[in-house]
């Protein structure tokens, strides 16, 4: 009998575990709330990879920031995920924010972060013309990454389906209870018993750590908010835009994604509820007002979309990865915030290494390397085009015009091993909605190819799963009511 | 890329009225070489899911619904023996006139022309575009993306909804959804006017008893997976919500309708000025943009009210770019059009000095202006006059400028003053 | 009695005031052009509007659009509604063919405005 794991939470930690441990001959299962992995903090976050100069010194987060930074290229590499290294500054307005960049200078040196310096103001300029002019200088940090956190995420979903992780959606755990050799898991409406239980369920993490241990831990409910602007012809920026740190984090970015939008962004807003991702007109406007420090000249006109996501900040502000202590069998990850995103590679290596070595894990035999996710259509040349097309006409068929994002692509995207099942899926996955359009030409093909692809009818299409469906009815039975 | 190219006199992007209407213009004017690429799988663009009736008063004096007007173009396009090339969709276009396009059944091509005409119509600015703060659930759509769920797909995408933005569309749907069961709540608008047909607001609001509230907006979405309902409230001269004046509408559907965009991403790749006041393509009376031979009409190049203008622009663009083709040039001097008091977006924005002849000048008021008149002048010399009762920027305006009364090459200025 | 109309054929929107004696109008003001006098007197005499719709067809995943060919009695229209609901349509439809004869009996018919193959 293999051992049964269970992992709570398919965000970026919950999968990234999943798919080291799908290395071992175990019986992995993953719970996630949301209908599709990476529905939390992971989709909603700034998609940075951070150098790895703000965390302090000694802590868990400046030392797995750090790793995960160095491993990251590698990372996305195997998996196909798209990635860049442009680099990032802190940029400094005051003599006393100078002082600060000299400090974060000082503490990236320290926790072993490559290629810093400190730029004066012309220097700062040459790179990036469009920062506010008013700029003192600012912290080089070459080694800034960008990734997309939820491509990221379905990869490693995928690779660890592949070798037999299952993932099982819409159960949110409500309880794990200590049994003889093992754990029951419950969920809104099923049990598991497990051999042994991992919780990487981020905002809930502290809820569940607490229920197995007598250390309690609190999660503050973080909130930020963030606006996407269209991407340009003209670059605007090139690099990552942070201004000075405050205690509640990295403060307001301008940034480039992977995918060439302007994100704008965080808020951060400790709330009540840790579900509540609404987006307010306050901590919009505050985005925009303090955006405009870096960049005096931003225009809202190619906005396309708003959005928040809950960071899980453990009030004593480090992360807490292993087994929890005292409690056999039972692993976590606890207050992942950033740099988590970051840090995923370097904490599911030491989770997983711990893991191996306490349970005595036989590697498989038959492990199957990732499959790179193939080049997408909108980046191809006309010959690699020309090949696709030839390989499979449905990509002669654009489906998505805003973003370049053909059938061929959208059905593969639902085929995948942790495929996608709702148009939110579908436009996580290939980008598909995600322009400026925002879905409008897009989002009635996708819910018919969604609908074949399924084999579900139409009006059972959803958004993001559950109740969020699309449509309410077909017209004939409407008439019956007039 | 030789082995692959296609050369061709004419290539039109998008065969909805504008390409339509064109390409019969081209083909009229003696050239057989052409053809409209276009990536829905039939021709006719959104007149196919515009069923209403109310198209076609001016060109053909009666009232046609979408679909109708739309099949006279079509018709006279097969008549024509002009190849419509439906499922293909340009990915870029050149200033050297290359022209790269994708289909399932011709795969990647590439076309040489010696002129293109970009008609690739408009989209709705979405959500995001508004920044409206809220949930992000299910229930809200642009009302164009609605109107293709009801009335080429067959669905309700809701059963209560609100409307903000008073465009034709909203106003359009709002009958719609009535008419098919649905209760519609609310039609709220951020200005002091609608930009919408007075003719919609009382055939699609009033006869169904469907309140407009003017000057306001949705401050709030509500729902977890699917819309329950939204804040409206009333906002101040600067368009800031005034605390107070919350309105709260149980909805399972929020529809927008809140201003079109001339889709103008492959003039930008292909390197066309755009301006930043109609957001299309910079153009010539003969509606040939910055870059020689690529000319834009219909939606791509301003947004219209009615598909009259359309058709009637297009047609001149589809001979205009044919007589480029037999001339291989519009080069001369010019003299600027420049948008004066409450005008936006005159289009054309320039005006060859090649010949005398009568241009349309067509530009949206930029406010409402009562007993006015719209004025063209040359310096300080009055070229045209036009006097309305009422301008409102939900109806162009067009004044015929007969180019016998320029001289020389000073900018005109198109303005509305009051009488 | 006095009844409003706003009228519709042009951006002014005049605001008119119809007002009758039983059902004899006695005085229309508010108007500033006669297109806008025999608008207000149709209004309020017989107000007409055409209908247009999309019905399914049978055999067809897409629904055919139709229209009254003529304006009905704007009191019928949502009884038109569901009377044209109850069309069991069958593909082909080729545009202009009638899909309910006289609906209503107000002599009007409903019709195609698109094919359905």
């Amino acid at each position: 009998m293999q051992k049964k794991v269970l992992i709570i939470g398919a965000g970026v930690i919950g999968c990234a575990i999943a798919r080291g441990l799908s290395r071992y001959q175990i019986d992995l299962t993953v719970l996630e709330r949301g209908h599709d992995v990476c529905e939390g903090a992971s989709k909603a976050n700034s998609g940075i990879v951070h150098a790895g100069f703000d965390a302090k010194p000694g802590t868990m987060k400046a030392r797995l920031n750090v790793e995960g930074s160095q491993q990251y290229e590698a990372f996305c590499r195997e998996l196909g995920v798209p990635y860049s290294q442009p680099g990032a500054l802190v940029l400094a307005f005051s003599d006393d924010e100078m002082k600060t960049v000299q400090e974060l200078y000082q503490q990236g040196i320290e926790n072993g972060v490559k290629e810093l310096s400190v730029l004066n103001a012309e220097e700062v300029l040459a790179l990036e013309p469009n920062v506010n002019k008013e700029i003192k200088g600012a912290l080089l940090a070459k080694t800034s990454g960008l990734v997309s956190p939820y491509e990221l995420t379905y990869a490693l979903a995928d690779h660890a389906a592949v070798n037999g992780a299952h993932f099982i959606f819409n159960q949110e755990v409500r309880s794990i209870e200590k049994i003889d050799n093992g754990f029951t898991v419950k969920t809104q409406d099923n049990q598991y018993e497990t051999d042994i239980v991992i919780n990487c369920s981020g905002v809930s993490s502290a809820i569940l750590h607490n229920q197995l241990s007598d250390d309690k831990r609190e999660i503050i409910y973080r909130r930020g908010q963030y606006w996407l602007l269209d991407h340009d012809v003209n670059k605007l920026f090139t690099m990552t835009m942070f201004q000075c740190p405050t205690k509640m984090g990295k403060g307001v970015l301008v940034s480039p994604t992977v995918h060439g939008n302007i994100l704008l962004g965080p808020t951060a807003e400790d709330i009540p509820d840790s579900q509540d991702t609404n987006t307010t007109a306050e901590g919009l406007a505050n985005v925009l007002n303090t955006a405009k420090k870096t960049w005096p000249g931003i225009n809202t006109r190619t906005g396309i979309t708003s959005f928040s996501g809950i960071r899980a900040h453990e009030k004593n502000g480090d992360f807490i990865i292993g087994q929890v202590e005292g409690v056999s069998g039972a692993y976590e990850t606890v207050g992942i915030e950033s740099p988590g995103l970051t840090s995923a590679p370097a904490i599911s290596a030491l989770l997983v290494g711990i893991i191996e070595k306490n349970e005595q894990l036989t590697p498989k035999d038959d492990f199957k390397p990732a499959v790179p996710l193939p080049k997408p259509f909108n980046e191809m040349n006309d010959d690699e085009r020309r090949q696709a097309i030839a390989e499979n006409p449905l990509n002669g068929k654009l489906i998505c015009r805003c973003e370049v994002v053909t059938e061929a692509e959208i059905r593969a995207a639902i085929r995948r091993p942790v495929g996608a099942t709702s148009i939110d899926g579908v436009k996580r996955r290939t980008r598909a909605g995600m322009g400026r359009c925002q879905g409008g030409f897009c989002s009635p093909r996708v819910a018919e190819i969604i609908s074949e692809e399924l084999g579900i009818p139409m009006t059972e299409v959803t958004k993001s799963g559950n109740s969020s469906k699309l449509l309410v009815g077909k017209l004939e039975d409407s008439f019956a009511e007039v | 890329m030789a082995a692959y190219g296609i050369d061709v006199d004419i290539l039109i992007v998008g065969a909805g009225p504008a390409g339509l209407a064109a390409a019969v213009a081209a083909k009229e004017a003696g050239i057989d070489n052409l053809v409209i690429l276009e990536r829905e799988d039939h021709p006719g663009g959104i007149l196919r899911q515009c069923i209403h009736n109310g198209f076609g008063l001016h060109r053909y004096n009666e009232e046609l619904t979408g679909p109708e007007y739309a099949q006279r173009d079509i018709d006279r396009a097969e008549a024509l023996g002009i190849d419509i090339r439906c499922g293909t969709t340009v990915l870029s276009v050149e200033a050297d006139h290359t022209v790269t396009a994708v289909s399932t059944s011709r795969g990647l091509e590439t076309y040489k022309a010696k002129a293109i005409i970009l008609a690739m119509g408009c989209r709705e600015r979405p959500r995001g575009a508004l920044g409206i703060p809220g949930s992000r659930c299910a229930g809200i759509y642009t009302a164009g993306t609605a109107q293709k769920f009801v009335n080429l797909e067959g669905f309700m995408p809701g059963k209560k909804i609100v409307i903000l933005g008073s465009g034709d569309i909203g106003l359009i749907m709002a009958r719609r959804m009535t008419l098919q069961g649905a209760k519609v709540l609310a039609c709220v608008e951020l200005m002091p006017y609608s930009s919408g047909l007075k003719r919609n607001i009382v055939q699609c609001l009033d006869d169904y008893g469907i309140p407009l509230y003017l000057s306001h907006t949705v401050i709030d979405i509500e729902g977890g997976e699917r819309l329950t309902g939204v804040t409206v409230a009333k906002v101040d001269e600067h368009r800031m919500p005034i605390p107070g004046s919350e309105i709260h509408f149980d909805c399972d559907t929020l529809l927008l309708s809140v201003g079109l965009i001339p889709e103008n991403e492959l003039s930008n790749q292909a390197g066309l000025e755009i301006s930043p006041f109609t957001s299309g393509p910079v153009v010539n009376d003969v509606f040939e943009s910055s870059v020689p031979g690529i000319f834009a009409c219909g939606n791509v190049l301003h947004v219209h009210d009615l598909v009259d203008y359309v058709s009637q622009e297009s047609t001149e663009a589809g001979k205009a770019a044919a007589e480029y083709i037999h001339r291989e040039s519009f080069d001369g001097k010019n003299v600027q059009v420049m948008d004066g008091n409450g005008v936006r977006g005159t289009v054309p924005q320039k005006i060859l000095l090649n010949e005398e002849k009568k241009v349309n000048l067509m530009f949206r008021p930029s406010g409402v202006f009562e007993k006015a008149q719209a004025v063209v002048m040359q310096g300080d010399t009055v070229l045209v006059k036009k006097r309305a009762q009422i301008f409102t920027p939900g109806e162009m305006v067009v004044i015929p400028l007969d180019t016998t009364k320029l001289s020389g090459e000073e900018p005109i200025r198109v303005s509305i003053e009051k009488v | 009695m006095e009844k409003q109309i706003v009228c519709i054929n042009c951006p002014l929107g005049c605001r008119i005031t119809v007002t009758m004696d039983g059902n004899e109008i006695t005085k229309i003001e508010g108007n500033t052009c006669k297109r806008g006098e025999n608008y207000a007197r149709q209004e309020v005499l017989s107000p007409v509007r055409v209908i247009t719709a999309v019905l399914p067809v049978e055999g067809s995943s897409v629904p055919v659009s139709v229209k009254t060919a003529a304006p009905v009695p704007k009191n019928k229209i949502f009884e038109c509604m569901s009377e044209m609901s109850k069309a069991n349509l069958k593909a082909p439809i080729h545009m202009g063919d009638v899909i309910v004869p006289n609906i209503l009996g107000t002599g009007v018919n409903v019709v195609a405005t698109k094919s359905v193959e």
